[in-house]
């Protein structure tokens, strides 16, 4: 790996719409970049397919569902059959239909603490620190601006040759983002 | 629309679909304008007077939920009106009535979500907060009523040294496994879409502690491709859960009723019934709440009369519903020919309660015929009296549905009548004064309108934008050590 400068986290660029941050993604992925993130005000499922980027999220979410739903039905199953059977009203001790509805809320449960938590793990946060909050212009990520950094981990990294592409993609700014 | 000739106005119809007369938001608005509008509410430094008072007024009902629930603890469910044949009172009307109201936030936030429903998004932030509180206010009646609140895990199968467990065939425990359920997952709903909002407050505001606090509640989030890849997959899934899970909850609750055998309970249409009333009153609290919010905090740009319009006809539609549930009870104690169902029905309409009775047919069924009236729709005036009478309208459906059926079930020797006291008033008081002291403090301190999703319905650019080509700064923090 090779760095200008050892602490620099990467080079930032700044644009005034989705269009331009849409181009400026196909361009740097098509010089060969591979550590290159986006950053918007909202969502743009554009960016995240130019910049090729995918997710197991639903399949883990699918995963917890199913442990929830056998979590809930084990449990009524153990309890009412072979723990401590009860004999309600003359049904039989596995009366699986009463099992259903807390078998659903369990499958419903289990999956939701999954997306989120998941969701959250995934993305690596919470991370109170982050070089790019070294950036003022950065603030206006969550306002109405556009950013895209070539990070400096990239194999490829070269300072100037990553100012030069980001320069080319005509943006509003160019900065270097220290860690 | 006279400004159809403007680009930008032009732009603006094809995002958000020029096929309605009502927009879902006014023309002109941009990333920045939008989002300085929802975070002013929350990031200006003086507090306006009339939110104060208001937050006093509702704190007085905050003091009556505190007496009253010391008095009960104090005193025990002795207090209340409650009896050996009217068991649930007051305690279980407010829980159903609370709970239906918070059944409108969610039905907004998913389903409308997975129907792609623009105008939901400038109402499903408070309206997900609504529904929070409505949850938090309905939990706390089921919690009292068990008398000795401080033994509520047992509801929970936790193992114990009795070595007993819940009994997983009655519907009360459903209730428990989805009412706690229903709570966890709208927390979680709400909060995952606050995220990338409270990112938004932490960069807009000035003041540090403000800055800390949305901060770290924000998680450091940073609106990267690769989160809102995951962020939009898991939000999509919280909707598809959303949406049976609603459903789910009020059913069990509605079983809570069917499953038993008492008059005018054990019927197969009170599911459907119960969801559709619901929904029914959660939509008549969220225009309670919205109309003068809009007003007060000039939000009309957002929360348009399209949205009014729209919320008014599912409250027809749903309204329609629940008349049609009144009717088959009727139908079906005629047409079972069973002695106890006719005099159920006979008791609602014409016996001691015969007022609660025609007063909600009139509140429930026949004034909101008035929104078949466009003017009417437009009208927030209207359809804010017409949103207090449904709410009132549906707490007495409840009061019906429970009471009049208890009082008066198989043998005579088993009737008796059922008189709230005081207590009973000033703990609903008091959750009612609870619900909206929450409000208020959402108002001052969360964006009441999804930020983020509201920049979906402008063209995702900033017109102010100044192209400085390839220019190359390094406009670093100050403290930030490169």
């Amino acid at each position: 790996m090779h760095h200008e400068t050892p602490t620099l986290y990467g080079v930032l660029a700044e644009f005034g719409s989705a269009d331009e941050l849409v181009e400026a993604c196909k361009r740097v992925k098509a010089a060969g970049y591979e550590k290159v993130e986006a950053y918007s005000p909202l969502p743009l499922p554009e960016v995240g397919h130019a910049l090729g980027h995918t997710t197991k999220l639903s399949s883990l979410i699918f995963c917890g569902g199913m442990t929830g739903a056998l979590t809930g039905f084990g449990m009524q199953t153990w309890i009412s059959v072979i723990d401590y059977p009860v004999n309600i009203g003359g049904r039989p001790f596995f009366s699986w239909p009463s099992f259903i509805v807390i078998t659903f809320e369990m499958t419903v449960l289990f999956s939701a603490l999954t997306a989120v938590i998941g969701m959250i793990a995934l993305n690596g946060l919470p991370q109170p620190y982050h070089p790019l909050f070294n950036s003022a212009a950065f603030e206006r990520a969550s306002r109405n601006r556009f950013f895209l950094c070539i990070e400096a981990a990239d194999p490829r990294f070269d300072l100037a040759e990553a100012k030069k592409v980001l320069a080319s993609t005509q943006p509003l700014l160019v900065e270097e983002v220290p860690h | 629309m006279q400004a159809a000739k403007d680009p930008a106005v032009q732009e603006h119809h094809a995002l958000v679909g020029d096929r309605q007369d009502l927009p879902v938001i006014a023309p002109g608005h941009t990333l920045s304008s939008i989002t300085d509008k929802i975070t002013s509410i929350v990031l200006r430094r003086d507090t306006p007077l009339a939110w104060a008072a208001s937050l006093a007024f509702a704190s007085t009902g905050l003091f009556f939920l505190a007496i009253s629930v010391a008095w009960l603890l104090a005193k025990g469910t002795g207090v209340w009106g409650i009896n050996n044949e009217v068991g649930w009172g007051f305690a279980i009307i407010n829980f159903v009535w609370w709970i239906g109201i918070g059944h409108a936030g969610t039905l907004i936030s998913a389903i409308l979500l997975l129907l792609n429903q623009q105008w939901r998004t400038s109402i499903n932030r408070a309206a997900e907060a609504m529904t929070l509180f409505a949850v938090a206010c309905a939990g706390m009646f089921p919690l009292l009523h068990v008398g000795r609140p401080w033994l509520a895990f047992w509801l929970f199968p936790i193992p114990n040294t009795m070595g007993v467990w819940p009994q997983f065939r009655s519907p009360l425990l459903w209730d428990v496994f989805a009412v706690s359920t229903y709570a966890t997952v709208s927390a979680l709903f709400w909060f995952t879409g606050l995220i990338p909002d409270l990112a938004t407050l932490r960069d807009q505001a000035k003041h540090i502690w403000a800055k800390r606090a949305f901060g770290m509640l924000a998680l450091g989030w940073r609106g990267a491709a690769q989160h809102w890849e995951r962020y939009e997959v898991a939000y999509l899934i919280l909707a598809g859960l959303s949406t049976p899970l609603v459903v789910s909850v009020h059913t069990v609750v509605s079983f809570d009723f069917a499953v038993s055998i008492v008059p005018g309970w054990h019927a197969t249409i009170l599911p459907p019934y119960f969801v559709a009333g619901a929904i029914y009153s959660g939509f008549a609290m969220v225009l309670t709440l919205m109309i003068p919010l809009r007003s007060v905090y000039g939000l009309k740009d957002f929360i348009t009369d399209r949205h009014l319009n729209n919320m008014a006809k599912v409250m027809l539609a749903t309204g329609l519903i629940v008349a049609y549930g009144y009717v088959m009870e009727a139908f079906y104690a005629w047409y079972s020919g069973a002695p106890y169902e006719l005099a159920m029905i006979n008791n609602r309409m014409f016996g001691d309660a015969w007022k609660s009775y025609w007063a909600l047919i009139l509140f429930n069924v026949l004034i909101p015929q008035l929104l078949w009236f466009r003017n009417v729709r437009l009208s927030p005036v209207m359809l804010f009296v017409i949103s207090i009478v449904v709410n009132i309208g549906m707490w007495l459906e409840r009061y019906v549905i429970v009471v009049t059926s208890l009082e008066r079930d198989f043998m005579p020797s088993a009737w008796a009548d059922y008189y709230p006291t005081k207590w009973d008033v000033m703990l609903y008081v008091g959750t009612v004064g609870f619900f909206f002291f929450a409000f208020f403090l959402f108002i001052r301190f969360l964006p009441v309108i999804a930020v983020f999703e509201m920049r979906t319905l402008v063209p995702a650019r900033d017109p102010s934008a100044k192209k400085g080509v390839g220019a190359t700064s390094s406009s670093t923090k100050e403290g930030a050590h490169p």
